[in-house]
């Protein structure tokens, strides 16, 4: 090993939500003297809006820093800061694959949750060092001590020398900094092998191209090196290598094994530098690629549609901006009876979906009309072949459908015991199926369910959340397809099918479901001048309705010459609600009738 | 030919469910007046139609201001058979206030009892009773009045079917040349607006509607515009003015005025108009304004508008140009001849149609 790098530490923070991550990173940050407190924007590494509103990493994140350490050395540790949602597990696995170890942050009043335990073994996997810190000791309710047991007891990590800090108050930042240079391995690769380098992530810029992050594991790379990304098999030729400053890109000669850094090479796609892919030289390029690439697959499909049908070009654009630095988003042309011209939107879950919905609102400015999410199923035919059904517009005529299967997801959810009881109900009634439970800890457990991720899509976390009053955490992951007994759930609106609201569903929830549905679009569809019959319908059977009543009277009994202009106002101003709305035949459907498919168990 | 319209915003006391502009305080009573006078010799006009003395409450100054007014508007050129209408409160009549208003020409009255009931009367906040009413209208009569409006409500707060019926009934009975029947509107900036009321619901609303419709025609009144009735020849010109787009001109605080396409309003504040300001707002409708007008004000009236006179005023085919709107709204509509009318039905959600004009 060579003495420079001996000097290097390249890790990560990992951490269950909330427990202190981003605190703990802008404190390390801070700490090394890169950034004065004024001159530090709250957490410097979650840079997107979005990430800072709700709490998490979108994103991964790179900075480097450097510290003196207590044996007078400086010593330069590179921070690469990972997604902290199941969706984005994949490229955590990426991030993490180019660490050599992982600071767990557990909250010393919550303890141990399910993204901990998701993202130790995710750790674990990479076969990172892991140095577990307790923080927020600070707290009334910590309990170190306890959470120490607990994380020695459920993940067996040796916990007597984990550092027992305060992120936000300041408190043992140090001797973090003492423990990462002390139990995280040095790297230890061949400067002069071939150039061997992890691509952890990529981004966009409109001026650079897509500036790739990377680790390198062996070789060096500098301007003008042809690099070839193994995967896509593409060759460029470098431009600009550089490290990570705070906020910044830094510039350097050349980048060697060991470091973390990026590349540029006029790169106009996002695409062709896949998260996970390895980057070698042209000319010599090494033999085999590092292990664990893989292509990121939807998990999650919606159909995304303009509010405004005359934005459909808009959308289009802001999309591929989007896809600029997504590789993970997925889209393609939709047209809708109901609602027109749009777009199907693959997705790597539902946070995924939302982000990206947000986004497009915010960033672009866009009324959207979201329908409701699908997973995608296995449709077997008479004729002998198999298709892959994102949309549940396109399922084939029942006839001719031998078998569906469905996602199966196995879900970990850690819970007070108090909850254990409603927590199943809820897992039942979303057809899961019991694998197991163990206490963690006298007043809490871990519950393992098999679930269909259709019944975890919509709004499982959220109703988690509501019946735990918040104490749930819940992770999951994918483990393969089922044959399942689903059916395609029509919603006729005054007859005729709206193809938005369509949706697939097992058929013993199918009556429940179009109840609730017809129900809902009961109070979401106004009153008509004529009755409007809201059928719930599986094939041509009808299931559930609902009517809604006509108009008795919407008349102004007094109109004279001083009333004219304001009752030509207020005729405006009622068009104008009409407009904002959906025709579907001689239906008005407001917007928020697409999306209510997505409530029904909100009441 | 013109319309005029002549606003006097004083009232003994304010009904609860009432939104125009109008005030209970008389200090300023001489000065007002003189404004007006000074608004009207301002203006110049053809010949002059109809005259509507409204408010606020008319009757409740003392006659003589009118007298003031309708001596203003005599330099007018006014048509021999003028509709001269002023508006009465029942609780501010006196046989000399309509002994005088007769001297001035004033040759229709338009009384407002709006209920039979003294309890509905009391919880309107009415000034009078029943009983006043039915005095007061022996003296219009005695008056020579022969062109007698009488307004009334219905969907009152506490009001039953049965007492609707009873308020047409004895209505009719005393047999004014023309009825003014409305449907309670709860205005925002009105008491009513916060009170919690006992209102019939929508289906009852509806009956006593179309229940009143029917029960007028049986008594000689015909239906000519979604809440006025009358006998044959007792159509209120100045009111149709309004409904078919003619020219009118408003004096008097707040009023309001169509003279060719701009459509004007005085200003609300009294210390102003006394200083001698007079409109406020002014807008310019386009051709789009004044199509959709044409059909949304039309349409109010029983014999809906008239698709040649479209095709005189605007060069376009009604039947064209809104002829998705008829085939929507088809059970709603009648086309006929030249004509195109809403229906009974097509009256109860008129204001749904009436969007898709603007």
């Amino acid at each position: 090993m060579s003495n420079r790098q001996s000097k290097i530490r390249n890790f990560s923070i990992i951490a269950h939500i909330d427990h202190g991550k981003s605190t703990l990173a802008d404190r390390l940050i801070q700490q090394s003297g890169l950034l004065t407190e004024r001159e530090m924007q709250e957490q410097v590494l979650d840079n997107m809006d979005l990430e800072r509103e709700r709490g998490i990493t979108i994103k991964a994140q790179a900075v480097r820093l450097i510290h003196k350490g207590e044996d007078g050395e400086e010593y330069t540790l590179n921070l690469i800061d990972t997604p902290g949602h199941v969706d984005f597990n994949y490229e955590v696995s990426r991030s993490l694959a180019a660490c050599d170890g992982a600071v767990l942050v557990v909250d010393a009043a919550q303890g141990v949750e399910a993204q901990t335990l998701a993202n130790v073994y995710l750790a674990l996997d990479n076969d990172l060092e892991i140095v577990p810190v307790i923080n927020k000791i600070d707290l009334p309710s910590a309990e170190p001590e306890r959470v120490k047991a607990e994380i020695e007891d459920i993940i067996g990590l040796d916990c007597s020398e984990a550092p027992l800090i305060s992120a936000k108050a300041n408190i043992g930042i140090d001797d973090v900094f003492n423990k990462i240079i002390s139990n995280i391995p040095a790297p230890s690769g061949d400067e002069n092998a071939p150039l061997k380098a992890l691509i952890f992530d990529s981004f966009y810029d409109s001026y650079k191209g897509v500036i790739v992050f990377m680790r390198i594991f062996d070789g060096s790379i500098k301007k003008g090196t042809k690099v070839k990304f193994m995967a896509t098999n593409k060759v460029f030729e470098t431009v600009e290598v550089g490290v990570f400053g705070p906020g910044q890109f830094l510039p350097v000669e050349e980048l060697k094994a060991g470091d973390v850094g990026y590349l540029t090479a006029s790169i106009k796609n996002v695409r062709d530098t896949r998260i996970g892919d390895t980057v070698t030289t042209a000319d010599d390029p090494v033999k085999e690629a590092l292990p664990g690439y893989k292509k990121v697959n939807s998990m999650v499909y919606c159909g995304i549609f303009p509010a405004d049908g005359s934005k459909y070009g808009d959308l289009r654009d802001a999309l591929e901006k989007l896809q600029l630095n997504d590789a993970a988003l997925k889209f393609e042309a939709e047209t809708s009876v109901a609602l027109g011209f749009g777009f199907r939107c693959g997705f790597l879950g539902l946070l995924h979906l939302e982000i990206v919905q947000e986004r497009l609102e915010r960033e672009y400015n866009l009324d959207l009309i979201t329908t409701a999410p699908s997973v995608i199923y296995k449709v077997y035919l008479t004729d002998g072949t198999q298709i892959e059904l994102s949309n549940p517009t396109d399922l084939p005529d029942v006839t001719t459908i031998v078998k569906m299967e469905e996602p199966i997801v196995r879900a970990e959810i850690i819970l007070p015991s108090e909850y254990i009881g409603t927590i199943m109900e809820l897992c039942q009634q979303r057809r899961g199926e019991y694998e197991g439970m163990e206490y963690i800890e006298e007043t809490r457990a871990v519950l393992t369910y098999k679930l269909p991720l259709n019944e975890i899509i919509y709004d499982f976390f959220d109703v988690l959340k509501s019946r735990s009053r918040g104490y749930a955490s819940f992770d999951y992951e994918l483990i393969g397809y089922e044959p399942s007994r689903l059916v395609k759930l029509d919603i006729l609106v005054n007859r005729e099918i709206v193809d938005a609201l369509s949706f697939i569903v097992h058929e013993d929830s199918a009556q429940e479901k179009g109840r609730k549905m017809a129900e809902k679009l009961k109070k979401e569809i106004p009153r008509h001048q004529f009755e409007i019959p809201i059928q719930a319908a599986i094939g041509n059977k009808i299931i559930a309705r609902e009517t809604i009543s006509a108009v008795r009277k919407d008349v102004l009994a007094k109109c004279y010459g001083g009333d004219i202009t304001r009752k030509r106002k207020l005729l405006e101003k009622q068009k104008e609600g009409k407009k904002r709305m959906r025709q579907i035949g001689s239906i008005e459907v407001p917007q928020a009738a697409f999306m209510s498919v997505l409530k029904l168990d909100e009441e | 030919m013109t319309s005029l319209y002549i606003h006097i915003p004083f009232c003994k006391r304010k009904c609860l469910y009432c939104d125009f502009l109008s005030f209970t305080h008389t200090e300023c009573t001489d000065e007002y007046f003189d404004a007006l006078v000074r608004e009207i010799n301002a203006f110049d006009c053809e010949k002059v139609r109809s005259i509507f003395i409204g408010g606020g409450t008319p009757s409740f100054p003392d006659s003589g201001y009118i007298g003031k007014v309708m001596e203003a508007l005599g330099r007018y050129n006014i048509d021999k058979d003028a509709e001269i209408t002023i508006e009465a409160n029942p609780g501010t009549l006196t046989a000399h206030k309509l002994k005088a208003y007769r001297s001035y020409g004033i040759n229709r009255i338009s009384i407002g009892l709006q209920a039979w009931q003294n309890g509905l009367l009391k919880k309107l906040g009415r000034i009078h009773t029943r009983e006043v009413f039915l005095n007061n209208y022996e003296k219009v009569i005695k008056a020579g009045f022969e062109n007698i409006n009488i307004d009334i409500m219905f969907s009152l707060p506490g009001q039953t079917y049965e007492m609707w019926m009873e308020t047409l009934e004895n209505v009719t009975d005393l047999k004014p040349a023309h009825i003014s029947a409305y449907s309670l509107i709860v205005e925002e900036n009105t008491p009513f607006y916060n009170m919690e009321l006992a209102l019939p619901d929508d289906e009852t609303d509806r009956k006593m509607y179309h229940d009143a419709i029917s029960f007028l025609s049986s008594k000689g009144y015909r239906q000519y515009e979604i809440s006025n009735f009358a006998k044959e020849g007792f159509s209120s010109v100045h009111n149709c003015a309004y409904w078919q787009r003619k020219e009118y001109k408003g004096f008097g605080l707040g009023a309001a005025s169509l003279i060719g396409d701009r459509r004007t309003k005085n200003t609300e504040s009294i210390q102003a108009y006394i200083k001698g300001t007079s409109v406020a707002e002014s807008e310019k409708l386009t051709k789009a304004d004044c199509m959709a007008e044409y059909m949304f004000l039309g349409m109010r009236m029983n014999e809906g508008v008239s698709v040649s006179g479209f095709k005189k005023e605007f060069n376009e085919d009604m039947l064209i140009k809104y002829g998705s709107v008829f085939k929507k709204y088809e059970p709603f509509i009648e086309i006929e001849n030249d004509r195109v009318r809403l229906n009974e039905r097509g009256f109860d959600i008129s204001n749904m149609i009436f969007c898709e004009f603007v």
